[in-house]
């Protein structure tokens, strides 16, 4: 079942630039949505549209079965946002921003649950801070507590660990994977795609304002995804001899490194080139392996596509 | 976490309201002991030190005659700037961000915001009534207007200092209206004086500032008297608060400076 449906989606701005393009989009309730794209692409808008934040040109977009324009009450009391940048109550302690973020959205006082919160993002020792006498990693969890507050069942999550370290950043992964356990429908947007190849079940790339693939995180990285070996040849060749043209093959290092493509269509491919290699006495000394990351398809994607 | 959404979001415009009043709480002597320090001056100068040798007005000392007015001038500016600020700094800040994605609408952060900042004033506006009355005696002939004046006036300056939040692109565009426009027009509009001992033609002159009217008004229900009657100040009074009202309601409507 989509928990969000988004049909014919068109944003211009008044100077001109059409920010998005025609985007249809279904997102399945209880997945992890990675929206990839570059700078100025047109993830924002999108996720700004949905939130009510931004006037879509055109277009309709249904929140849990709810009109985000027409219906925004019912649609955005089930969506938390965690904005892209650190935008806070520097003056307001952790504990009253989380308590006044849950009351904005409609729902009646519940220290148990902003206790909760807080606890899962390590927060309960600041709960009385200020906000400004914290660190960014810090804000940005508390960001993420204010959009939970209110027990969303869409968290939006744009950029989440810009500026994070490494520690934090996986705390927050894991934290991303509970909320899915509890059956939250999570979209982010990222520029860290080892942050989508790590969480994601579905992988969306955004290009131009335009939705230019939207596939299964598993799928596209079959698809797309190239495995390739390397072996180092012991005695270099001239040129590719006839006997090994049947295998997706490529001379280099001056034919000191033979590269082979590897094809999901032909599982044996390597075991019968190494045979083959055998046969001919052409001796390696080395094999190394390489699978593109998702990080390489998506440079892929929006190089061949821009 | 399925749960009703009501049609009214009163938790949302309570966290409004209290975010707004704790934020006059944190900064209380900006809040309240400036204005009120402010308006003792005020009195000292013009009530106890000038005013002892000035006439009465239609039978009322000076020093009382500009309660009123002075109370005024407190309520335009603090209804202002507290409501100004209220809405201009999440927009400074980026917060805004939050109450444009929440299920809340257009009428109930309005009603939040300005609610908080009326009644900011208003306590102000009463405790400088208090205050007043330690320096000169007071008499309210009609204290149920007063009450109904107090409150209108300062829901249409908050009403109106939402609107120059919201407008507002940067600080200085926040204090250039009370400072260049209101105060002089409050000043100009019968604080200090009864506009009828003015010259004929800057008499005719001040009946176009509109803060005569809400000035006069409120005088009256202290002490029965006014410079234009009654039901004029009281037709000003609401044709400001539409006014105000109608122009919100445009701004959330075009999501104008709000919304992309």
């Amino acid at each position: 079942m989509s928990i969000i449906s988004i049909s014919n989606l068109n944003k211009s701005y008044a100077s001109g630039l059409a920010a998005l393009l025609d985007i249809n989009l279904e997102i399945e309730q209880g997945e992890i949505f990675a929206l990839l794209g570059p700078n100025g692409a047109g993830k924002t808008t999108l996720i700004n549209i949905i939130c009510g934040i931004v006037t879509p040109t055109s277009g309709r977009v249904l929140a849990a079965g709810h009109d985000v324009t027409r219906d925004y009450r019912h649609a955005r009391a089930k969506i938390g946002l965690v904005p892209q940048e650190l935008t806070t109550d520097s003056f307001e302690t952790v504990w009253a921003t989380t308590t006044f973020s849950r009351g904005l959205f409609g729902r009646p006082p519940n220290p148990a649950h902003i206790d909760k919160v807080l606890r899962d993002l390590s927060l309960w020792d600041k709960r009385h801070d200020k906000i400004r006498t914290l660190s960014g990693g810090m804000k940005r969890r508390v960001l993420i507590a204010k959009a939970l507050a209110h027990e969303p069942q869409i968290l939006f999550l744009d950029e989440p660990t810009a500026g994070v370290d490494v520690e934090l950043r996986r705390d927050m992964w894991a934290m991303v994977r509970e909320l899915r356990k509890s059956g939250v429908t999570i979209i982010l947007t990222t520029h860290y795609i080892e942050e989508a190849e790590e969480m994601a079940d579905r992988i969306g790339v955004i290009n131009h304002g335009s939705l230019i693939l939207v596939e299964d995180k598993a799928r596209l990285m079959k698809k797309l995804g190239k495995k390739q070996v390397s072996l180092h040849l012991a005695e270099p060749l001239a040129t590719l001899p006839e006997a090994l043209r049947p295998w997706a093959l490529e001379l280099k290092a001056q034919g000191k490194e033979l590269t082979l493509t590897c094809d999901a269509e032909r599982p044996t491919a390597t075991y019968d080139l190494l045979r083959r290699l055998n046969e001919l006495s052409i001796v390696y000394t080395e094999i190394n392996t390489h699978q593109s990351s998702l990080e390489d398809i998506f440079v892929g994607l929006v190089s061949t596509r821009s | 976490m399925n749960f009703e959404v009501s049609r009214f979001n009163r938790h949302g415009v309570w966290a409004i309201y209290r975010f707004e009043i704790a934020r006059a709480a944190r900064t209380l002597v900006q809040s309240l002991l400036t204005p009120v320090l402010t308006t003792s001056l005020y009195f000292i100068v013009f009530g106890a030190a000038i005013g002892s040798r000035m006439q009465s007005t239609s039978g009322v000392q000076y020093g009382a005659f500009i309660v009123p007015g002075l109370i005024m001038l407190t309520l335009f500016t603090e209804s202002m700037s507290n409501a100004s600020f209220g809405i201009y700094f999440p927009k400074f800040t980026g917060t805004i961000y939050e109450l444009l994605s929440a299920p809340i609408s257009p009428a109930e952060i309005i009603l939040g915001y300005v609610g908080a900042a009326a009644s900011k004033s208003i306590i102000l506006g009463l405790i400088i009534l208090a205050t007043a009355s330690l320096f000169t005696p007071l008499t309210i002939l009609h204290p149920l207007i007063m009450l109904a004046f107090l409150v209108l006036t300062a829901a249409t300056f908050s009403l109106f200092g939402f609107i120059l939040g919201i407008w507002a692109t940067g600080w200085e565009q926040l204090s250039f209206v009370p400072m260049l426009i209101l105060t002089p027009l409050t000043f100009l509009g019968g604080a200090f004086y009864p506009i009828n001992i003015l010259p004929p033609i800057w008499r005719s002159f001040s009946l176009f500032n509109p803060i005569v009217y809400l000035i006069s008004g409120f005088r009256w229900s202290f002490y029965g008297i006014a410079d234009v009657s009654v039901a004029t100040s009281a037709t000003v009074m609401l044709g400001a608060f539409a006014l105000c009202v109608g122009t919100v309601s445009w701004i959330f409507r075009t999501g104008y400076r709000l919304k992309n």
